[in-house]
């Protein structure tokens, strides 16, 4: 008989009332339950950061954390980033127009490591951010795409805000 | 790769969390998850019960008592980070933290986390270490303190019981205007050291050196204080001739040795680290001059 | 006419949904009834199976089914996944059966498969599945497997060579006979995996109603995947359908065929319910093939002026405990040496040995990085060795331009005699050294060493052969509504594809990319397909959608001119309407296609066949060469074995570029592929060839900090083998990297006179070699 609670996790807004394993990784619980799969498991040892999403504003990896630590919380994931439907966040848009995807697999996990780290850094240095994503695997670009995306939304966020 | 099937607990205070220590004789303390999720992920351990202290309030604070910053176990390492108390009065933490593994890491990881979980090579232990830290235990029914050079038991053990869990960390301040300096050396930015070396120095008019730490991270199965090194710098006036000679004696250490890093590796960057972290303390002290050795 | 989309910038079409966490992974979905499966996998690199428990397992809450061996249909049993590209050169074409029951030759390899309700249940079942081992001794290193004595890959195997053939062309005795100068040296290269940060999955959903299965796999290869279901299950190929949805990177891995793509859909056929099998990361160290060890001992002859007169040797291939791809990786090493260099006389002896490990298929570069890693070495030793500049003495001896095309005189993999068809070598060398500003390096270099500083520079180049054959087909589609629709069978891992192809469509209909939908990787969608692998889909995608559309466009202007009454010389497309020139007569694609769909009674304007849309599959005569040079500067800290790169440079020739955005990217990533098997990654067995470094934690992959910009500048030789002019562009950036970063670090280090003859290069290995020199 598998140990379980019944928890109320925010996500984006949207308040989800599940049942769940206790062992139940939060991650699995983003996806699996709530079916926003834009979140990935790409290690489930903490390494990779394609699981990567923002919990009371701050990143942590969510194959790291059980859903049930975030009964009451408030998380934010890649789908919560874009203003609306209609529109791409400037970080967003900064990634399409310096090419800082391929396969789209790290993604979400970046996206939401440079909110953050623009949040606080809002004029980095290359150097500043390539630290701030040293802890998110991209297999494909090499990384200076998503660099350049970087760099380029700092400049929009800043002339926007 | 998911975790075994637990019993998960979490308690809203100290008492109840050592109270469940005592009674459960398998189980694990979930701090900050960011050793003990992987290795639940990969069914390393195997635990019939998970104690989840993030819930207890009052674990996590720096509070500045004047001679000493004490931490509570659940600070963040991200508190520890930003906090300008550490960065004013600890400085050798604030260098350490930064090479603590990534932003997501640290948001979540706790200093009393990485002390329990004791990897060689890990900045916090190293710094406590050469601060001589007193880390303060408590168990269902009683609580002790363990002065940092007796906590390391052996390879990623503690000293402290099973019953026993970090409830806050006294960190010793040094002296206004002393010199410090935290030097590892990893394969990526982010990585746990192969070899760290930290040093605190204490230096007089002239740049003599009244006191001295030396402690070196993955070297050993815990980090360590080199007496040798602190003892061939006591009383004598820095000086790169004299930071180069002392600091060889980290070869002498003896080393971990495994696939990745060999044991006269580390003994050798031991070494360069700590001749390092030497000029670069000496040129911070108030007292020192400007050094840098290679 | 619009804004031209052929050769442009164009920014992606993929990544408005990819960036707003609306892909579509095979872990992503969901369908009613779905059970999943975990494996038992050996944890042993070599043993012998007693016996199989699966009672305790078949208890466990949650759990539907657990299949071992004798629990799969009697023609299941015994069968093994079919030999891909055999070769007359294969002595022991070992390939591995769907579970193992009685020997199991690598650690990983699965034996039982457990299915639950969830992914959590079934691994806890997996753990109480007991199986009896007799541990046997595992040949652990390439190289002493293949030595008398050598403990067996496969005990009923009388040794463990799988494979041995020779390549080369010239007189080689006389070479050497008449040298000025040989080197002799040994070189050992090792090459990690693929690693894309999407591990492998499966799901698979057998419909009753329609007696359909799908198949949707993270592959890049779907058509190969349906091939060998249909082939290995025996079922109906009309009845099995393939996708490869959203693909979280490939890099080669993902390319060729496993057993779980056979087992997930015979479990969902028999249970009768969707069964999703995802990999994990510790799975994806075990049993996603991987490249690995290979071992060069080789030999260079040169004049007194440096010019190559002969190189000779032998090189031992590391495959694994299977051969599912053949020989190809070491057959590309052997036939990649010669590389952009007048090589007179060439002989390289090959053995492939058989180890307890998984199988070694094609990873990014695919063989290639450690020829050129022999070779590119053996140059610099000849320069060093005369006292002529490294650089030099590589430009002395390129093929000249005008001596393309050049005839090397070996057989590639195609089976076709290799001819380099296009490219200026010297002009590319001159391009990246220029880029580097390897002129001004000397003085850097004493600069720094003035300072304390220890910089060094690498120079590597290399010839590709991309474009891979048979064919990659496409069908141009032009709806009623007007849209475009660009089927192909080549899946995506991140290429871009969708935005490439369309570029090559856009222009022939005067329409922007964003009017076209591409819909790839789908054995549903198009009748006949390959994959995508080898830096193939521009060449042979991209060709058949240029082919394609251009019959689209043919028919679309003899149906307007009938129905507008003109005459079709007269008529040209703009915007998206076929229209009389010098006139206000027009009409849409749409109403065309329209058209052309047939009312009941009426004749099709024209006599045409219904339907917008032409399939084409172009088919090249051969492989479309590329090349490029790799020119790095690094700084290494000869205390600590610390290596900075500090310029990356790079001039790349893939013929006409589609779009030179993605082709910058697919530089960037390969190169940073490229500094990982330089500098970081090494998967490390064990004495017994079990795996110690299983985790990233212990396999370092380059992470942002490591990596460097990239500078690249394009050379376009277009080839004339298709009508694009364009070669492959996703590997280039790997292939030299190894050679020139480890070059750099040897010249570096030049004051202690070290050399470097193998890769990856670690601290410590700098650190000693330091030290042995004072």
């Amino acid at each position: 008989m598998s140990d379980r609670r019944t928890i109320s996790v925010t996500i984006n807004g949207e308040t989800f009332e599940r049942n769940v394993e206790t062992r139940l990784t939060l991650a699995d619980f983003i996806r699996h339950e709530c079916l926003l799969t834009g979140t990935h498991v790409g290690c489930e040892h903490g390494v990779c950061g394609a699981c990567t999403i923002l919990l009371n504003g701050q990143t942590a990896r969510s194959c790291l954390m059980l859903a049930v630590q975030a009964d009451g919380q408030e998380i934010k994931t890649v789908e919560g980033i874009a203003p609306n439907d209609q529109e791409l966040h400037p970080l967003q848009q900064a990634f399409q127009d310096n090419h800082g995807l391929q396969c789209g697999f790290c993604t979400p996990g970046m996206l939401t490591t440079l909110l953050e780290f623009l949040e606080n850094n809002p004029d980095p240095t290359e150097r500043e951010v390539r630290e701030a994503i040293s802890g998110n695997l991209c297999r494909c670009t090499g990384y200076q795409g998503i660099v350049a995306a970087a760099l380029d939304a700092a400049k929009r966020l800043q002339a926007g805000a | 790769m998911k975790p075994p099937p637990f019993t998960y607990h979490d308690p809203r205070s100290i008492d109840d969390a050592v109270a469940l220590l005592a009674e459960k004789d398998n189980a694990k303390l979930l701090a900050g998850g960011q050793s003990l999720m992987p290795m639940l992920n990969m069914r390393f351990v195997l635990p019939d019960d998970v104690i989840d202290i993030n819930r207890i309030d009052d674990l996590s604070y720096i509070r500045d008592e004047g001679d000493a910053l004490v931490f509570g176990g659940m600070t963040r390492q991200r508190d520890i980070e930003f906090s300008d108390l550490v960065a004013q009065k600890i400085p050798l933490m604030k260098e350490a933290i930064l090479n603590v593994g990534h932003r997501q890491t640290r948001n979540r990881g706790t200093y009393g986390g990485s002390l329990s979980h004791l990897d060689p090579s890990a900045e916090l232990p190293t710094v406590s270490m050469a601060q001589d830290a007193v880390v303060s235990v408590r168990k269902k029914g009683g609580a002790r303190d363990i002065a940092m050079a007796d906590f390391p038991m052996g390879y990623m053990m503690p000293s402290f019981d099973l019953d026993e869990m970090v409830t806050d960390i006294r960190v010793p301040l040094w002296p206004e205007g002393h010199g410090y300096a935290f030097v590892e050396f990893a394969r990526r930015h982010g990585d746990f050291a192969i070899t760290s070396s930290a040093v605190l120095l204490d230096v007089a008019d002239g740049g003599r050196i009244a006191k001295a730490s030396v402690t070196v991270g993955g070297v050993g199965p815990a980090p360590l204080r080199v007496t040798a090194v602190e003892e061939g710098l006591a009383g004598e006036t820095g000086s790169a001739e004299l930071f180069t000679d002392v600091a060889e004696k980290c070869r002498d250490i003896d080393a971990m040795e495994d696939v990745y890093a060999p044991a006269w590796y580390r003994q050798h960057l031991a070494a360069v680290l700590t001749r390092r972290a030497l000029a670069k303390a000496f040129s911070r002290a108030a007292n020192g001059t400007e050094m840098t050795l290679r | 006419m619009g804004a031209k989309m052929f050769g442009a910038r164009v920014p992606r079409l993929e990544d408005p949904r990819l960036l707003t966490g609306q892909g579509s992974y095979t872990d992503d979905f969901h369908l009613p009834g779905m059970l999943e499966a975990a494996f038992v996998r050996s944890p042993h690199s070599h043993a012998r199976i007693n016996g199989i428990d699966t009672s305790a397992a078949l208890t466990h809450e949650g759990v539907v089914a657990v299949y071992t061996t004798a629990d799969l249909p009697e023609h299941l049993r015994d069968t093994t996944v079919p030999f891909q590209v055999p070769n007359p050169a294969i002595s022991q074409p070992f390939q591995q059966r769907l579970l193992e029951d009685r020997e199991v030759c690598f650690a990983g390899e699965p034996i039982a498969l457990v299915v639950a309700d969830t992914r959590y249940n079934a691994e806890d079942a997996a753990t109480l599945v007991e199986v009896d081992y007799d541990i046997l001794p595992g040949a652990a290193d390439c190289k002493s497997a293949l030595e008398d004595g050598a403990p067996l890959c496969h005990s009923d195997s009388p040794n463990n060579e799988g494979a041995k053939y020779t390549v080369g062309y010239g007189d080689l005795d006389a070479a050497f006979a008449n040298a000025h100068l040989t080197h002799r040296e040994e070189y050992w290269i090792h090459r990690g995996g693929g690693f894309a940060i999407e591990n492998r999955a499966v799901v698979a959903e057998y419909d009753e109603l329609d007696d359909m299965l799908t198949i949707w796999s993270a592959t890049q290869s779907p058509f190969l995947v349906k091939q060998n279901v249909v082939d290995m299950l025996g079922w109906e190929s009309d009845k099995v359908r393939v996708i490869a949805p959203d693909v979280g990177g490939g890099f080669g891995p993902k390319t060729v065929y496993y057993v779980e793509e056979a087992l997930i859909p015979v479990i969902a056929r028999d249970l009768g319910r969707p069964v999703k099998w995802i990999e994990d990361r510790r799975e994806n160290f075990l049993a996603t093939n991987m490249e690995r060890d290979q071992y060069w001992d080789m030999e260079i002859a040169v004049d007194a002026d440096g010019m190559l007169l002969g190189v000779r040797g032998r090189m031992i291939h590391d495959t694994g405990a299977y051969m599912p791809w053949g020989i190809i990786s070491p057959y590309i090493s052997a036939t990649t040496l010669p590389g952009p260099y007048v090589l007179p006389a060439y002989e390289l002896e090959t053995r492939v040995a058989l180890t307890n490990k998984v199988a070694v298929t094609p990873v990014r570069g695919a063989g290639r990085p450690q020829a050129v890693f022999a070779m590119e070495r053996l140059m610099d030793r000849a320069a060093d060795k005369l006292g002529i500049d490294r650089a030099e003495i590589r430009r002395r001896n390129l093929i000249p331009t005008e001596e393309m095309p050049y005839a090397l005189g070996l057989i590639f993999r195609d089976g076709k005699p290799m001819t380099y068809d296009s490219g200026d070598y010297p002009k590319c060398q001159a391009e990246a050294l220029r880029l580097g500003d390897y002129d001004g390096f000397r003085a850097r270099q004493e600069t720094a060493r003035a300072e304390g500083r220890h910089i060094g520079i690498g120079i590597a180049n290399y010839v590709e052969g991309t474009g891979l054959g048979p064919f990659e087909g496409a069908t141009v589609r032009i709806q009623p509504s007007g849209r475009i629709c660009i089927y192909t069978g080549g899946g995506d891992s991140g290429q871009g594809h969708w935005t490439t192809l369309a570029q090559v469509c856009a222009d022939k209909f005067g329409v922007g990319v964003e009017d076209i939908d591409v819909q790839k990787g789908d054995t549903g969608k198009i009748a006949s397909g390959v994959g995508t692998f080898a830096s193939r889909i521009a060449v042979n995608a991209g060709s058949s959608v240029h082919l394609a559309s251009n019959e689209v466009r043919e028919k679309a202007i003899k149906v307007a001119a009938h129905m507008l009454e003109a005459a079709e010389e007269d008529m040209d497309i703009e915007d998206g309407r076929v229209v009389v020139k010098g006139s206000d007569l027009s009409v849409s694609l749409s109403d065309i296609a329209r058209a052309v769909q047939g009312m009941p009674g009426f004749s099709l304007p024209g006599g045409v066949e219904p339907g917008l849309e032409a399939t084409h599959y172009f088919s090249p005569s051969q492989s479309s060469y590329c090349n490029g040079t790799a020119v790095v500067e690094v700084e290494v800290d000869p205390d600590t074995g610390h290596v900075d790169i500090l310029n990356y440079s790079m001039a790349h020739d893939s013929g006409t570029l589609i779009n030179p955005f993605v082709v910058d990217g697919q530089v960037q990533g390969a190169v940073a592929q490229g500094v990982g098997n330089a500098l970081l990654e090494w998967m490390v067995y064990d004495d017994n060839a079990n795996p110690v470094s299983a985790t990233f934690a212990e396999y370092l992959l380059p992470s942002a900090p490591e990596t460097p910009n990239v500078a690249v500048t394009h050379v376009e030789s277009p080839t004339p083998i298709n009508p694009l002019g364009v070669k492959g562009a996703g590997e280039g950036g790997t292939i030299p990297a190894a050679a020139a970063i480890i070059a750099a670090i040897e010249d570096a280090l030049s004051p202690w006179s070290v050399e470097i003859a193998g890769a990856p290069i670690t601290p410590s290995m700098i650190v000693e070699k330091v030290r042995k020199r004072g």
